[in-house]
């Protein structure tokens, strides 16, 4: 499918001496929006009421989202390759927008379907190709540095919520002055939830194509000052070839490495899903927790500053330890701090908050690091189709998470009532998966040389003799 | 930074203004820094309860 002249790849090919510090924040701008997705719950509760429908009606708004981003991440990934980073993140803003503005208009009128078709299909589109749309960029631009620059993105993927919750509330007491959000059984209004949905997409929309517009990709020859592509090869796992995606796919290495983000999503979102409750599950005694309601929305506060800076924490670390054994940390470190949760979380507040915390950051730090090892493994050729394919596992692991924690959590007793030996054995079910993923990590290889694309074709970036280029 | 080793043959050099880099930043970061601060100041319920 071809795509207007403006957006086309062979447009945005930066001329030599463009400083390539300007991509990080056409990266930030697509996924400091596409974020809002972890900000759904400043609503939720509005959204029920508005449609006089049950949490899990409203619910499976984000799941279709969720499972839209892992579906059109892998459909569109050879195609966002193909058409390079402006028409991804363009064709990301249009689906994105568009899904707040239907949205919007299913909540003035009334019509829950449309903000399933809105924000849950046409939305989850744009968020499956934004974001993907930087990553095989930053990873060309950043050679040396790749992990730093795909955890600077990824990072915004994470801050996005904490920029979306707070404005939401905002405007919604803009748009519905008897909402407070200091009140605690406050409900903003169905049509201050529509106002906001309306003034999001709008907002998205500006930034969005900001970001579109000031994306470059770097030329086929071009490589950062000083760089010697040698001394990256010289580290294990990591190759000059490349790897198609269709090829990918039949390698050991891309489903060993599928499992590793499984396992290492699943085990996050059980704290995730749960976090609020959790804690004061944790420190109850009999009917009332010593935990109050506001100490648990702040612990949710730190857990997400903790997954926000994992992101860039720890990919940034892995280009100096490498990607398998920063892997290793995630997954086995991460197997002691379950099992510490599971049997120590519940003798002191700081024990269970920085056992926690810590989870969060590797479960942040896997997602921001697993492009880079895609780098390592395949090449840069098609690295962005690929990591769309990959991400499946993330769509996967959003439907068993909750499934394993909210499963072993009805099975022990109602919410409310249960304590931490409710939660042990959730949580030794992440330690089983865990172990799973700790092991998968273990067996990556270097990809076999049948699976190497032939020496010329570097397809994406080789096509770059710009006819005219219009950049700085 | 990013000065090319090799560069392509009939390239016009260019020069990226500070200026643009600066207030490409500084729009990703301001929103950023709005949200830092309230989720710290959400989370530092946790540590004043």
């Amino acid at each position: 499918m071809a795509v207007p002249s403006f957006l086309a790849r062979e447009r945005i090919v930066a001329r030599p001496g463009f400083n390539r510090w300007l991509i990080p924040p056409a990266a930030l701008a697509v996924h400091l929006s596409i974020g809002q997705a972890y900000a759904t719950s400043v609503y939720k509760v509005a959204l029920v009421e508005h449609f006089d429908a049950s949490l899990t009606a409203i619910g499976i708004i984000f799941s279709i989202a969720i499972v839209m981003l892992g579906l059109s991440a892998a459909v569109f990934g050879t195609w966002v390759d193909r058409n390079g980073p402006r028409a991804a993140m363009f064709t990301s803003a249009v689906f994105w927008v568009s899904g707040f503005l239907v949205g919007s208009l299913g909540i003035y009128t009334s019509q829950l379907w449309l903000l399933y078709l809105g924000y849950g299909v046409l939305g989850g589109i744009g968020l499956g190709i934004g974001y993907i749309s930087p990553v095989s960029t930053l990873i060309k631009w950043f050679p040396d540095r790749p992990g730093l620059a795909t955890g600077m993105a990824i990072m915004g993927f994470g801050g996005g919520a904490l920029i979306a919750s707070p404005l939401s509330r905002q405007l919604m007491n803009w748009y519905d002055p008897g909402y407070d959000p200091a009140v605690v059984g406050t409900v903003p209004s169905g049509n201050a939830v529509a106002g906001l949905f309306l003034t999001l997409g709008l907002l998205y929309l500006a930034f969005m194509m900001f970001g579109a517009f000031i994306i470059r990709v770097p030329a086929a020859d071009w490589r950062p000052a000083g760089f010697d592509p040698s001394t990256i090869k010289a580290k294990s796992l990591v190759t000059t070839e490349n790897v198609s995606a269709n090829n990918a796919i039949k390698t050991p290495q891309f489903w060993l490495l599928w499992t590793v983000l499984f396992c290492n999503v699943t085990a996050g979102i059980g704290i995730l899903e749960q976090a609020a409750p959790m804690i004061q599950d944790f420190f109850r005694n009999g009917e009332t927790s010593t935990v109050l309601a506001a100490t648990a929305a702040g612990f949710v506060g730190l857990l997400s500053l903790f997954n926000m800076a994992g992101r860039f924490v720890w990919s940034s670390t892995s280009d100096y330890i490498g990607r398998k054994p920063i892997y290793m940390v995630y997954l086995g470190v991460g197997i002691v701090l379950y099992v510490v949760l599971a049997t120590l979380g519940s003798t002191a507040t700081w024990i269970f908050v920085l056992t926690a915390a810590i989870i969060i950051s590797f479960y942040g730090g896997g997602f921001a690091t697993v492009p880079a090892y895609l780098r390592d493994l395949f090449g840069t050729y098609q690295v962005g189709a690929i990591h769309g394919r990959l991400l499946t596992a993330w769509a996967a692991a959003g439907v068993v998470g909750p499934l394993i924690i909210n499963g072993v959590l009805d099975s022990r007793g109602t919410p409310g009532q249960l304590v931490a030996g409710d939660y042990r054995p959730a949580l030794f079910i992440m330690v089983g998966l865990l172990a799973v993923g700790f092991i998968a990590n273990l067996l990556i290889k270097p990809v076999s040389e049948k699976y190497f694309e032939p020496k010329a074709t570097d397809a994406p970036t080789a096509a770059a003799a710009p006819e005219r280029s219009t950049v700085r | 930074m990013s000065t090319p080793a090799s560069t392509s043959a009939n390239q016009q050099q260019t020069h990226t203004p500070v200026g643009l880099i600066a207030f490409a930043w500084t729009l990703v970061g301001v929103p950023l820094a709005y949200g830092l601060y309230n989720t710290v100041k959400a989370a530092s319920a946790l540590f004043g309860g």
